[in-house]
């Protein structure tokens, strides 16, 4: 009886704070569309999925996504931030590449970063190619600290702060031309792993095509994170030599696989191409064997053998010799079909997923049977002396997915989800061993496959590739868009297509197209918003980005602006505030030398300032509380303007300054 | 008046050989003694706001005025502001916040001593509590009429508005700011000091008035049975 009153007690509670939340105008849940929607959705020939997939995206303005992807921003060489569901683009991050806005690249904090990056012998790299970026993560999730991405184009990682969402460092992998399987963290972000693309001579030398098997080898690259710093320590960091075999895409173990590491390759053929004179080229010579090699590392071990100095410095890099891996017991292969494409761990690391790309299955790798196999011994090797574990003792299952699977990422409800490229499609299919009855279907079946539009490459769910990811939604990483967009012309947009997954069975569905104008983007990942603790204005008024920390440059009011002179060396302390430069007339020699402080007093959110210098190719952002230095000569005389390139406020074009530099 | 009896058997005794209730006589020390306590805690917390509201201040702008010091959006609101040529807000009213500590102090010593002071001039020491809230008040107004007849016509919109002194309570609108100054919890708990300390004097007055008539009253019949003897 008790209990029936506090039932009747808490439904009426339930009943009278509904009541209270009852915004006005709202149509009475599940009683239909209101008239005027209805009389829209039928003008446009909506059907109830459309209506379903509007409602389910559509963020009303002022409200936020609960998810953020970080998306790579391919060709671009930088990261975009979108927001999930709405799919609203929020940010670009400028990366490898000079972006104006933030004045990255433009005398700016960003010069240095970019110039990190440059070529060993300080050659400029104008751009990158970004592919896979990766969020930190601690014990096996994403954190929200800090975001790693590769350049695939010139084999370079940047670290990007999730603070102010600004990139810190680029380091150039001084051994190797290219990379792709990265980047790739560790479970607690102890490494970011920079896996290699096409093999090069190992120090990266010139030798001549023919000695590809004797002289070319791949490389992987342990780059350790320095938390605290926010930085990777090269120092602290080593590299595996590999056979040639062109190193793919790669995924570090979890929980159970903790301390391993997993990449595929594809050119186990040690194809060197040479169309030209006759010799298969390379789309043929790579893809001749049945088989390739899943590369099983043991990362932890291998960190061992490092501080044990068991290594060889190339170019400044330690290095493990591929001799010195295999006694060690520091890599091993397992074959896998075919020319494949990614290699994932499953939420609780129990298995590896190997999409077969030139074969219609995933194949799936038993870390329990690896660690048996290995445990075992008596391994046959392959060409290079590495120990190979027959398929058939590590395989937990293949499933028939159907044609070009590639990437595969994960739910809360035992479904995986792999992008199948040339069928075009998404396949649900279920997990087996501890997954299989968290979903109605039996393990490792094919459930659902969705077709999406179109060319499908990478593929990203929420949380998707940790510990406990979140189910809710997939996005479709989509390489052609055809006729999903009006026609802007024959470079077309790429399609990121919002899949909802938070039903189970084959009930997913496509919800929302949004192109990618910019580039053609990678791999995404999504992380809960929430876990992002981003600053709204710098800490403190003079910071740093580079440094994080206060400028001993930085002014803390207008009073100390200043100007000072020493013979041809001019310093400037300059304050920046709406909406005037202090100072707002700067005299100089021409040939005087320029070093300029600019620090924001601002302490507004979103009271950015720009500042110009016309004809000097100078442009800086300077966000509320930032400080940057400009340095110059001032080689050409005449009469320059600096202005504000950030509106301001009603005053922000009269936020000016004179420059005069005399002849 | 009798709440309640602390003790029957602790009494006053009076010259005139009465007795009155023990609670008699601590009740307006207390009393007062909590008055001095509510203008002591008065000065942590604000004692006026002005709230200001703008489309692009979705949370709005608030700065709350401390006997002490200004805290909230100060360095926003003057950076605002300065394109009305306005004097940073932390210039009105500097002396006074200066000496602020010390004369709350001072106010909570004189109802302290008004503790110690049984006749009618007590209520000379409690006075200034009583006024201190109005003089509070006028001493902001004096503020805010300074301040918004201090506009620097060389400043960018200086040119463009009249003299004006923002409300004392209430709303204003300036440009696209809407305006709302409101008294906050200091200023009602130095009302309320005043409130208790009229309190404490009604007590003050209930229980030693009879000593003092007493004492009189007694001085009185000595004389006359003096000068009959």
């Amino acid at each position: 009886m008790k209990k029936h009153l506090l039932s009747v007690g808490l439904a009426l509670m339930l009943i009278l704070s509904a009541c209270g939340q009852q915004p006005k105008a709202t149509p009475s849940a599940g009683g239909g569309l209101p008239a005027d929607a209805a009389a829209v959705a039928q003008e446009r020939g909506l059907t109830p999925d459309d209506i379903y997939a509007a409602v389910k995206t559509y963020m009303p303005s002022g409200q936020t996504d609960p998810y953020i992807m970080i998306s790579s921003g391919g060709q671009s060489g930088q990261v975009y931030v979108i927001g999930v569901p709405s799919m609203r683009i929020l940010k670009e991050i400028a990366v490898f590449t000079p972006q104006s806005w933030q004045g990255y690249g433009y005398g700016g904090s960003g010069d240095a970063v970019l110039a990190s990056g440059f070529m060993p012998d300080g050659s400029e790299i104008k751009w990158g190619d970004t592919h896979h970026p990766n969020i930190s993560e601690t014990n096996g999730e994403y954190d929200g600290e800090f975001a790693f991405i590769n350049d695939k184009a010139n084999a370079r990682l940047a670290v990007i702060s999730l603070k102010d969402f600004e990139t810190k460092q680029i380091v150039k992998n001084p051994n190797t031309i290219s990379d792709h399987g990265g980047a790739f963290v560790t479970p607690n972000t102890e490494y970011v792993v920079e896996g290699p693309q096409y093999g090069v001579p190992l120090g990266w030398e010139y030798a001549p095509i023919e000695a590809y098997a004797d002289q070319y080898r791949g490389l992987i690259t342990f780059w350790k994170f320095d938390r605290v710093a926010g930085r990777v320590d090269p120092s602290q960091s080593f590299q595996i030599e590999l056979p040639p075999y062109w190193q793919d895409l790669c995924d570090a173990g979890k929980l159970v696989s903790d301390g391993w590491f997993f990449c595929n390759s594809f050119n186990t053929e040690l194809a060197t191409g040479g169309v030209e004179a006759g010799q298969p080229p390379f789309e043929a010579g790579t893809t001749k064997n049945d088989t390739d090699y899943l590369h099983i590392f043991n990362w932890k071990k291998a960190a061992e053998v490092f501080q044990a100095g068991k290594t060889e410095t190339i170019n400044g890099m330690a290095v493990i010799s591929l001799q010195t891996a295999i006694d060690e017991g520091l890599l091993f292969f397992a074959p896998e079909p075919k020319s494949p494409h990614g290699a994932d761990v499953t939420p609780g690391g129990e298995y590896i997923i190997v999409g077969g790309k030139l074969d219609p299955h995933v194949t799936v790798y038993s870390f329990a049977k690896i660690q048996a196999a290995i445990q075992a011994g008596g391994l046959q090797t392959d060409q290079y002396g590495v120990p190979v574990i027959p398929l058939d003792q590590v395989m937990e299952a293949q499933v028939e997915l159907g044609l070009g699977p590639l990437h595969t990422v994960f739910d809360d409800k035992g479904y995986a989800y792999t992008s199948l490229f040339l069928d075009s499609a998404v396949a649900r299919w279920t997990l087996g061993g501890p997954y299989d009855e968290k979903n109605p279907e039996d393990g490792w079946t094919l459930v659902q496959k969705l077709p999406v539009q179109y060319n499908i490459g990478h593929i990203t769910a929420a949380e998707g590739d940790t510990a406990s990811p979140d189910g809710q939604y997939v996005v479709a990483l989509n390489k052609w868009s055809i006729d999903r967009f009006a026609n802007i012309g024959p470079l077309m947009p790429q399609n990121f297509q919002l899949v909802d997954i938070s039903r189970t069975g084959d009930q997913m569905k496509v919800l929302y197209d949004m192109p990618i104008g910019m580039a053609e983007p990678h791999y995404a990942q999504m992380i809960k918003a929430d876990k992002l603790k981003a600053w709204q204005v710098y800490p403190e008024i003079g910071w740093n980005p580079e440094t994080n920390s206060v400028d001993p440059n930085a002014i803390t009011s207008e009073e100390e602006a200043r100007v000072e002179r020493n013979g041809s060396e001019v310093e400037i302390w300059m304050s920046v505030i709406r909406s005037h430069y202090k100072p707002e007339r700067i005299d100089l020699q021409q040939g005087d030398h320029v070093v300029w402080h600019l620090t924001s007093l601002e302490r507004t959110p979103d009271a950015t300032h720009g500042f110009a210098l016309s004809g000097y190719n100078i442009n800086l952002s300077l966000e509320p509380g930032e400080t940057q230095t400009i340095e110059f000569t001032a080689n050409q005389s005449g009469t320059f303007t600096y202005y504000c390139t950030e509106f301001c406020s009603a005053l922000h074009l009269e936020m000016m300054g004179y420059l005069t530099i005399k002849p | 008046m009798k709440l309640f009896n602390l003790d029957p058997d602790v009494k006053v005794l009076l010259p005139d050989g009465s007795t009155r209730q023990l609670l008699d006589y601590l009740l307006p020390s207390a009393l007062l003694m909590v008055a001095a306590l509510l203008l002591v805690t008065s000065m942590f917390v604000p004692y006026w706001s002005m709230t200001m509201t703008a489309p692009q201040y979705p949370k709005g702008l608030k700065v709350d005025v401390y006997v002490t010091h200004l805290a909230g959006d100060v360095r926003e609101i003057d950076e605002l502001n300065h394109y009305l040529g306005m004097p940073p807000l932390d210039e009105g009213g500097q002396w006074e916040r200066s000496i602020a500590p010390f004369a709350l102090a001072a106010l909570g010593l004189l109802l302290a001593a008004g503790v110690f002071v049984h006749n009618q001039w007590a209520a000379l020491l409690a006075l200034p509590v009583l006024g201190y809230p109005l003089v509070f008040l006028a001493d902001l107004w004096i503020i805010l009429y300074q301040y918004g007849h201090s506009i620097d016509p060389n400043s960018a919109l200086g040119g463009a508005i009249d003299p004006f002194t923002p409300p004392l309570w209430g709303e204003g609108k300036v440009g696209q700011f809407g305006t709302i100054a409101n008294w906050e919890f200091g200023l009602w708990l130095a009302c309320g000091a005043a409130a208790v300390v009229l309190l404490a004097l009604w007590f003050h007055r209930a229980a030693y008035k009879p000593i003092v008539d007493a004492r009189r009253a007694v001085a009185g019949g000595r004389l006359s049975a003096t000068s009959s003897r």
